[in-house]
């Protein structure tokens, strides 16, 4: 059958059947669940006497709340401890398979998914975190979900779904020196708003996101939920089976290469038919930095800031501006810097640690800057130091820590103070984020949180480029 | 089985919350998220917001007494957006808060709110200021929304609220809590793994 999406797919192979109430029963194929949405949800399981329903197909981590910088136990935050110590106990008595604080496999629930070829296409996925939709780059339907629904997965490893309209945004031609997948996506929030993607699936495509390796193309997908989008996905290809090849859970010899015809088959169809197609050229993409309270409230670094009242919504520029402080018509340029924090679900991968050493290497951090590296995970902790960028960092200035979510959140020790304002390669920039009720975020690229911090003020990377 | 609880008619005082795109982060700070249950989250909605850092009371819907006892929450566009943490919709329901009437919802905040069993409904822009304002002026004022009917009424006043029909249906015949459904086909569950290239480690 022609003219169908991978979304639609993958969808109807995952369907068990219509329920009572009209909605879909979506099989899920890989369940990743971390500390902070889980707890009340095998609390349920255990007072309705459920098990987990496909053990197999459940993975567990930390991430959200385990310090960056000493690990020791018991956690000096006592909450952290107690809600680290409850999952331990559920994955230890439901018999799911856990990588802890000492695996070499912990790490940001959408870091170590990709990296262990658990996540892979033609699949549903689910977490509850809504940035799942990271896992979207490999072609899979991935979905963040609440507590309840987790519920749900780990009680019958499906979910009660309606089905979405696609959206198809081709990004075409190339993109300019110094501008990154970070870029890209933060610009398509900007086109389309952070509300734009209500109701939609968004298909990433066109020759950009062609040309992206899967670490870029996942920075892309991680945001989709940012523009409102509850899935984000870019079709298998090449550079999927080439990074999935070898991986601990991948397929093997000659199952990867049955594995790779059934990949190829779930991908859209060429006349594949979309609800809406969105165009974007890749040479209008500036190196792009928010300057407000939500991630569509952005500026390309060359630009000024934009005037209430000819915004598109001037009650949330208002609102955006009585907390950032800024003066409306200002550049963007030259606006201070006190944090630098690189890392996260969006831009904690080693491609991200990459591009950020080839700016800070042989530079130094601005004093006035608190700089900080935080890997997505152990074993790109493990890559990015045997490649040596630990030492450029540590040399610049940054500090370099353990695996986790960090500052991206603040659920843990990683925050802000008081009124700082932060560069930041994280996904959202909203009030209090980052552990400051006061506190300022400025979401841009790791290149350009380097750039940032070297002077103490954002600026164009493509200086350094 | 457990009780089942049909959603089908709310009535009671409203509390209007202004502002587009408000996020959850706003909703429950993270810092809430580090309870193991969700027992204490009705102390926590738009806390940063409600509190200075020295604990005092703030000018803030949430705080003000005309308000309380409210069931009914207006709020703008894209209400709920960001982190899918359900810590948001549990604390606004602990509050009091039993359906949210908006312009627009975030996906994943209207699908947890719908599986509590707490409707969220859109209707205009119009409407929505009328009912902010009707709220403001009289906080007093009974408001009836009707889920079945797809209607929120109040006075003389009458005006036309949605809902996905799914959610609608969900509510009304007592399914929104889904775990008992999912798991009554959990045969059919199975069949449909089985038939999966991935579920066989693709030897088939």
């Amino acid at each position: 059958m022609a003219e169908r999406t991978l979304y639609d797919k993958i969808w109807q192979s995952h369907t068990v059947g219509i329920l009572p109430t009209g909605q879909t029963q979506l099989f899920i194929g890989l369940h990743l669940i971390h500390e902070i949405t889980t707890a009340p949800a095998f609390d349920m399981l255990r007072e309705k006497g459920m098990d987990v329903a496909f053990r197999e197909r459940t993975f567990a981590t930390v991430d959200h709340i385990v310090p960056t910088d000493l690990r020791q136990r018991p956690f000096l935050d006592k909450e952290a401890e107690d809600l680290t110590q409850a999952l331990e106990r559920n994955v230890a008595q439901f018999g799911v398979e856990f990588f802890g604080l000492d695996s070499m496999n912990q790490g940001i629930v959408h870091v170590i998914g990709p990296q262990l070829g658990l996540t892979q296409p033609g699949m549903t996925l689910a977490c509850g975190d809504s940035h799942t939709s990271t896992h979207g780059a490999f072609g899979t339907l991935a979905f963040g979900i609440g507590t309840s629904q987790v519920r749900d997965v780990l009680a019958t490893q499906t979910l009660a779904m309606d089905k979405l309209k696609v959206r198809r945004i081709n990004v075409n031609g190339k993109l300019g020196v110094g501008v990154y997948a970070k870029d890209v996506t933060l610009h398509i929030i900007r086109q389309l708003g952070v509300g734009g993607g209500k109701g939609f699936a968004y298909e990433y495509g066109g020759e950009v996101i062609d040309r992206m390796n899967m670490e870029e193309r996942m920075t892309v997908c991680n945001m989709a939920i940012e523009g409102g989008a509850l899935v984000g996905y870019v079709n298998p290809d090449q550079t999927t089976f080439d990074y999935i090849k070898g991986r601990p859970h991948a397929p093997k010899g000659e199952a990867f290469d049955k594995a790779v015809v059934y990949w190829k088959s779930v991908a859209s169809d060429a006349d594949a038919k979309f609800d809406d197609v969105v165009n974007i050229e890749g040479k209008d993409i500036e190196p792009t930095v928010t300057w407000g309270i939500n991630p569509g409230q952005s500026v390309g670094v060359t630009e000024n800031l934009p005037l209430p009242e000819k915004s598109t919504d001037p009650e949330s520029a208002k609102k955006a501006y009585e907390h950032m402080g800024w003066t409306p018509g200002a550049p963007i340029a030259g606006t201070p810097v006190n944090v630098a924090f690189i890392g996260s679900c969006t831009n904690g991968r080693l491609e991200d640690f990459r591009a950020a050493a080839k700016i800070a290497k042989g530079r130094k951090v601005n004093p006035n800057v608190r700089a900080l590296v935080v890997p997505g995970s152990a074993e790109v902790k493990k890559l990015a130091e045997a490649e040596g960028l630990d030492k450029i960092f540590e040399e610049a200035g940054f500090q370099w820590r353990e695996a986790g979510c960090s500052m991206c959140l603040a659920m843990n020790p990683d925050k802000l103070n008081g009124r700082e304002i932060s560069a930041s390669s994280s996904n959202r920039n909203f009030i209090g984020r980052q552990g400051s009720p006061t506190g300022r975020t400025l979401l841009m690229s790791p290149a350009m949180v380097v750039a940032a911090a070297l002077n103490g003020k954002v600026v164009d990377v493509r200086q350094y480029e | 089985m457990s009780e089942i609880i049909k959603i089908v008619k709310i009535t009671g005082t409203a509390l209007p919350m202004r502002g587009n795109e408000i996020d959850t982060d706003r909703i429950i700070p993270a810092r809430y998220l580090k309870e193991v249950t969700f027992s204490r989250m009705g102390d926590y909605p738009f806390f940063d917001e409600r509190y200075t850092s020295d604990g005092k009371k703030k000018d803030h819907p949430f705080n003000d007494p005309e308000y309380s006892g409210a069931s009914i929450l207006f709020v703008n566009k894209n209400f709920g957006c960001g982190s899918s943490r359900e810590h948001a919709p549990q604390a606004l329901n602990r509050f009091g808060i039993k359906v949210i009437v908006g312009e627009s919802f975030a996906a994943i905040f209207a699908g947890n709110c719908t599986m509590m069993g707490v409707p969220t409904v859109t209707a205009s822009e119009k409407d929505i200021q009328q009912l902010i304002k009707s709220v403001e002026e009289n906080p007093k004022t009974e408001y009836t929304v009707d889920i079945e009917n797809k209607t929120l009424t109040y006075g003389k006043v009458k005006i036309a609220i949605d809902l996905p029909d799914t959610y609608r249906t969900a509510l009304t015949m007592g399914s929104w809590d889904s775990t008992t459904l999912l798991r009554a086909n959990l045969d059919q569950v199975k069949q449909t793994a089985k038939k999966l290239p991935y579920m066989n480690t693709f030897a088939g």
